[in-house]
């Protein structure tokens, strides 16, 4: 793997939780885990609770939690669920991005 | 868990949807605070009926939410707008349309909830007051969810969160499809077990023809009407069908008659009609059913109420011409705005439909008096088992309304001996009237007659229904040795007899002249005669006074001559003769 070779943009993350709920503590750490692993020091995650903050949800569309949107880099993508399925996530994530 | 909310004593209170008939059917709407499932095919309605019920909430100051799972809020305004009702002009703060629509871009990974969408409305709802919520097609975001008990729980936490917030929720969601069956199929079916109260739509096709139906699947806490009622979709939204239910108010008795448009016809139901009455006219073809109705209509415009006239036969003008040829003359009623023609010739669809169409056409014209003519299309194909009761409703809401019905129904081959109608309307109708043919000698001579009429003293005689330029008119019919005389036959015997009386009044008029004759000459002889007698009698008394004096003169005589003689004063000789 030769993740770091290329110049890695910066990624930004919103994750919309509600709570403490099951599913969105374990998508908080799955996202957490795999930025860790994957893109050390180019990230960033904007945590929204949306039981605190319902108004931004409501502005985002958000009605399924927890909901991870990429604002960064390119266009917005949306992933619904824990983010458990880690082949799933590159897909989405843009793994030609990650990958050269 | 709200333990402490489940021992709280909460009265149930319904949430009246503004869906006609609906509301009777579950005494007074949807339970308040609680949670209702919708589920039907596609097609079915879901959709329309709970806006409808949130667009009454509203009406009632009651600030409504839709979670549109399924369209976007815009397509949903749009397609009411047939429906007369202006979603658009609705402040978001009367009703919110929340667009949930999961975005086809939208990547899975992993188990979700609905917490966000909840938390949103939560907030939105305690923002605008909202005290209706509907989540539309809610099967839809189900589905994404990865099991069937994460499916059960997002459920579960909705309908908490309804509870908790005291929201009248009503939740749609798509049945299995196929058979419209008695419930929906898994995954979903759990919901009907959760919800206080379940519904459903569905809609069939008999022989082709569309039959919706609504049937209240459970209500707790409440009795319901637990049948299906057939209901349609009509041009103002949802219209169940309900029969009168027990303990209903009776329609109000109206006494006023009116008439029925043919002056002896009214002779013969002792003054017309009564208003509000159901009227059916029986016959086969051509006896007369559309010109009989058509007299019914001119004269309820003559005097004043306005009139809906259905034609399931010809055009509305094709009628107006033709009644003219016998005198009927509904042209400048029906410019003048009074009548209203409507002609339903090819009209398909069912039973209900029309009714729907018909009660909505009757409604928009205020129509005081309504001509079906005939009402036997009713139960045209693929509507043989429901026309029975849409006819029964028919009545119903005319006499609720104090509508004056005229219905025509043809009678056709089968149904010839028995009498009856295809519908058996005439089971329920107040009047009915019945025309025949009477074929004989040649000629096809219309017969009217009354078969029953509640309320009315009417004429058991068959009449002679005889149309002619100035209108209709009925005529005795003659019966002669136990043979009833129609048409020409009657005429000729009425004519044989205008020439026998005529006879007979002369033959009178000489016999008493004869007679006159005869007393006068009598009265003559008589005079003579009497004259006679008095001669007869001055002659007799002159006869007797005569010999009296004649006998005086001799006895006179003869005393004289014996004092002359000297004689003896007695006579010794014979007496002398007179």
């Amino acid at each position: 793997m030769s993740i770091m070779q290329a110049p890695v943009p910066m990624f930004s993350f919103q994750l919309f939780v509600a709570g403490d709920t099951p599913n969105s503590v374990e998508a908080l750490g799955n996202l957490t885990r795999l930025c860790h692993e994957y893109l050390p020091g180019c990230h960033e995650i904007d945590v929204v609770d949306v039981f605190r903050e319902p108004a931004r949800a409501l502005a985002e569309g958000i009605f399924m939690t927890p909901t991870l949107i990429r604002l960064a880099p390119s266009s917005d993508i949306r992933i619904v669920g824990t983010l458990g399925n880690a082949q799933a996530m590159f897909q989405a994530l843009g793994r030609e991005t990650v990958l050269p | 868990m709200k333990t402490d909310r489940r021992f709280q004593k909460q009265t149930l209170t319904k949430v009246p949807t503004g869906i006609l008939g609906f509301d009777e059917i579950t005494g007074g709407g949807l339970p308040r605070g609680r949670t209702t499932l919708l589920v039907g095919g596609p097609g079915s309605g879901k959709t329309i009926f709970a806006l409808q019920f949130l667009l009454h909430g509203i009406e009632h100051e009651e600030p409504a939410i839709f979670v549109a799972f399924e369209e976007t809020p815009q397509r949903i305004v749009a397609n009411f707008d047939n429906f007369g009702w202006d979603i658009a002009s609705l402040h978001p703060n009367q009703l919110y349309l929340l667009d949930a629509q999961p975005s086809p871009d939208l990547i899975q990974s992993g188990s979700f909830d609905l917490g966000g969408m909840l938390a949103a409305l939560g907030a939105q709802a305690k923002a605008i007051g909202a005290r209706r919520i509907v989540f539309d097609a809610l099967d839809v975001v189900l589905a994404l969810l990865p099991d069937a008990a994460a499916a059960r729980r997002e459920v579960y936490r909705l309908h908490q969160w309804l509870l908790e917030r005291q929201l009248t929720g009503l939740i749609t969601a798509k049945d299995g499809g196929g058979d419209g069956g008695a419930s929906i199929q898994q995954p979903f079916g759990f919901m009907q077990f959760m919800v206080d109260c379940a519904v459903i739509l569905n809609h069939r096709i008999v022989l082709g023809v569309s039959q919706r139906n609504l049937r209240v699947q459970k209500y707790r806490g409440s009795g319901f009407d637990e049948n299906e009622s057939p209901f349609v979709i009509g041009s103002t939204g949802f219209d169940v069908a309900v029969a009168r239910k027990l303990g209903n108010v009776d329609a109000q008795l109206i006494n006023e008659r009116v008439t029925s448009g043919v002056e002896r016809l009214d002779t013969m139901l002792g003054g017309g009609y009564y208003r509000g009455a159901s009227v059916l006219i029986t016959g086969f073809p051509g006896t007369a059913k559309t010109t009989l109705s058509g007299a019914f209509a001119e004269a309820a415009c003559k005097r004043g109420d306005r009139t809906l006239f259905v034609s399931f036969d010809s055009d509305g003008s094709e009628i107006i011409r033709n009644l003219t040829s016998v005198g009927i003359q509904l042209a400048s009623h029906s410019e003048s705005g009074m009548l209203r023609m409507i002609s339903a010739r090819t009209i398909t669809g069912s039973a209900e439909s029309l009714l729907a169409r018909i009660k909505s056409l009757a409604k928009s014209h205020g129509a005081r008096c309504v001509v079906i003519d005939p009402v036997s299309t009713l139960s045209k194909s693929g509507n043989e088992l429901t026309a029975h009761g849409v006819a029964e409703r028919m009545i119903d809401w005319t006499k609720a309304e104090g509508i004056t019905l005229v219905c025509t129904s043809l009678l056709d081959e089968i149904n010839v001996h028995n009498m009856g109608t295809p519908l058996q309307i005439s089971t329920l109708a107040d009047t009915w009237i019945h025309l025949s043919y009477l074929v004989q000698a040649g000629e096809r001579n219309r017969g009217l007659s009354v078969v029953k009429s509640r309320g009315t003293a009417h004429s058991n005689q068959v009449r002679e229904l005889i149309l002619t330029d100035e209108g209709v008119t009925l005529a005795d019919i003659y019966t002669a040795g136990g043979e009833v005389l129609m048409g020409t036959m009657r005429w000729e015997k009425e004519s044989a007899e205008r020439v026998a009386n005529e006879v007979a009044e002369v033959a009178a008029q000489l016999n008493l002249v004869r007679l006159d004759a005869e007393e006068a000459v009598l009265q003559v002889r008589a005079k003579a005669v009497q004259t006679e007698l008095l001669a007869k009698q001055v002659e007799k008394t002159l006869l007797t006074r005569t010999r009296e004096s004649r006998e005086g003169e001799l006895v006179k005589g003869l005393a004289r001559m014996r004092v002359l003689r000297g004689a003896d004063a007695a006579e010794p000789g014979p007496k002398p003769a007179k």
